[in-house]
């Protein structure tokens, strides 16, 4: 998967999340905790997505790398890029 | 083998059922009932949609609002606003001897009564709902310290006290006399600041969107498949066997049976059971259809909580049931787009359920119809008079709850001490629902959702 397929997957996730979103809005170097009011439980639901979809793990001390559409991209290109 | 079975299917175990099913877990919900629902159900009678349960739902916050408990549970269930078409409440009251407090989904609203009615109160009120509005009802430090005690650090007028406490109690306190701080700033920011609403359809709308979702999902769903016993082996459940005998394996069970009820299932015959004192509070209500709209009665409100002296008595009844306060639901009084149609007036009262329950056949059926009377002209005393535009009637008294919920006591809202980590004495038997903490249709379903999350999708 290229930066863009990555991010476009977590899009997709977050408009699942949240469908009420209007998500072309959505500044990416900006939290998504800012931005979308999302809490922990979101977060968790980000995590579950990407092992349902893709087979991803992440262990619980990386969650912090979620915070915005850039670091998430970021920290995820090197686990999704042979996908 | 199961990788979760649930059992009951109301709202917290089909909550938990989709959220299981969607990330692809093998899930079974078992319901002993032969329909869904639980505390909150809906039924046909001669010709007429009923609901149970459900005067309101709270919690309720506009469309794209994003904080408070509904916008995180259709999160969650990966549900639209629009997926429950839920319209607000027109406006609600609270009546006692002299005095009356006016609420609708502004908060402002109240903070404006709070000055008309106790205007020297006012500062005080401003502080308490300031300090209920920093609550964090995600950690589980739970407050459990008498909300009565802290409430009076903020109001001197004990009229006040009891007017604010008499909703909150009636729609969400397990506890005699008092709250939990916890539950009460829970309570008051679903009612208060965040508001009632309904869907046009009542709760079956809530009911078939929930279950619809679970199916859709592959999540399996046996009615009339009440659990007899959860058999355990060294320290874990291993499974159930259904009262028709039938035996089922499972990874690991999430029961929304209420925490006693759970207990005395496990067939390790440990003594956990015996060490928790089940809720004791229980309700009658009575339905009216009427020939018009209460509206043309000159009666436009969606909610009327009374008391007929200055103190409120949150206590289970020695009495039948008790008269002195009530809770008077008219669904026909929501911002719909449409008109319901038929007229509908509901009271709901505090009533007692050894009496209920010790009734034989005949005499349930004559007590039902004496007390529906008494029932109505109490509540009348506070909104006008439509027993003579009554067209059918309908009522249900602590034996139907049990029936439909098989809580102990028909407890509504079950046990007053809560198990908020829904943990128990087996490392895979967890609970979920009115036992495990949160209380009403948003908070149950809250509830199935967060044990689920904390304890079925972490390995």
């Amino acid at each position: 998967m290229t930066t863009t397929d990555i991010r476009t997957e977590i899009l997709d996730i977050l408009s699942d999340i949240a469908p009420d979103e209007d998500l072309t809005k959505l500044n990416d170097e900006e939290n998504f905790r800012a931005q979308m009011e999302l809490d922990s439980m979101d977060f968790l639901d980000i995590v579950m997505e990407l092992r349902k979809r893709h087979r991803v793990q992440i262990p619980e001390d990386d969650y912090v790398h979620l915070a915005s559409m850039n670091s998430t991209v970021k920290y995820l290109e090197p686990l999704m890029k042979d996908m | 083998m199961y990788d979760t079975l649930i059992i009951g299917a109301g709202m917290s175990a089909l909550a938990a059922g989709i959220r299981l099913a969607h990330y692809g877990q093998k899930v079974c919900l078992l319901e002993k009932h032969w329909t869904i629902g639980g505390l909150n159900s809906f039924y046909r009678l001669r010709g007429r949609d009923y609901d149970v349960g459900l005067h309101a739902l709270t919690n309720i916050t506009p469309k794209g609002a994003k904080k408070g408990p509904l916008a995180r549970l259709l999160r969650q269930l990966r549900f639209s606003w629009d997926d429950f078409a839920i319209s607000p409440q027109i406006g609600s009251q609270v009546v006692f001897p002299e005095r009356r407090l006016s609420f609708d989904n502004n908060p402002e609203l109240l903070v404006a009564e709070v000055a008309r009615e106790f205007p020297a109160q006012v500062d005080g009120f401003r502080k308490l709902v300031a300090s209920i509005v920093d609550y964090d009802d995600l950690t589980d430090e739970h407050q459990q310290i008498s909300a009565r005690a802290h409430v009076a650090t903020f109001l001197t007028e004990p009229l006040l006290v009891e007017m604010l406490f008499c909703p909150l109690m009636f729609y969400g306190s397990a506890r005699e006399h008092d709250m939990d701080w916890g539950q009460f700033c829970i309570m008051f920011r679903s009612i208060f600041m965040e508001g009632l609403g309904r869907p046009h359809a009542g709760v079956r709308l809530i009911l078939k969107n929930l279950v619809k979702r679970f199916r859709s999902l592959g999540g399996e769903l046996k009615l009339r498949a009440g659990v007899s016993r959860i058999k355990v082996e060294n320290g874990r459940a291993i499974g159930v066997v259904l009262e028709d005998g039938t035996e089922l394996e499972a990874r690991r069970i999430l029961s929304s049976a209420g925490w006693c009820e759970t207990m005395r299932l496990c067939d390790d015959g440990q003594p956990a059971a015996a060490s928790r004192a089940p809720g004791r509070l229980s309700f009658c209500e009575t339905v009216s259809t009427l020939d018009v709209d209460p509206k043309q009665l000159d009666y436009d409100r969606t909610i009327t909580f009374f008391n007929d002296s200055p103190e409120f008595h949150w206590t289970a009844p020695t009495v039948p049931c008790d008269l002195r306060s009530g809770v008077i639901c008219s669904p026909n009084n929501f911002a719909y787009d449409e008109a319901l149609g038929e007229g509908v007036m509901r009271i709901t009262v505090l009533a007692n359920h050894d009496y209920w329950r010790g009734l034989d056949e005949q005499q349930y059926e004559l007590e039902k119809l004496r007390w529906y009377d008494r029932i109505i002209d109490s509540a009348v005393r506070f909104v006008p008079d439509y027993r003579g535009r009554v067209i059918e009637t309908d009522m249900f008294t602590p034996t139907t709850i049990v029936r439909f919920t098989g809580h102990d006591n028909g407890a509504v809202y079950g046990a007053p001490t809560k198990q908020l980590d829904g943990r128990t004495h087996l490392e895979n038997l967890f609970i979920c629902g009115t036992d495990q903490g949160f209380v009403g249709i948003i908070g149950a379903i809250t509830s199935g959702i967060s044990m689920a999350n904390m304890h079925c999708l972490r390995e």
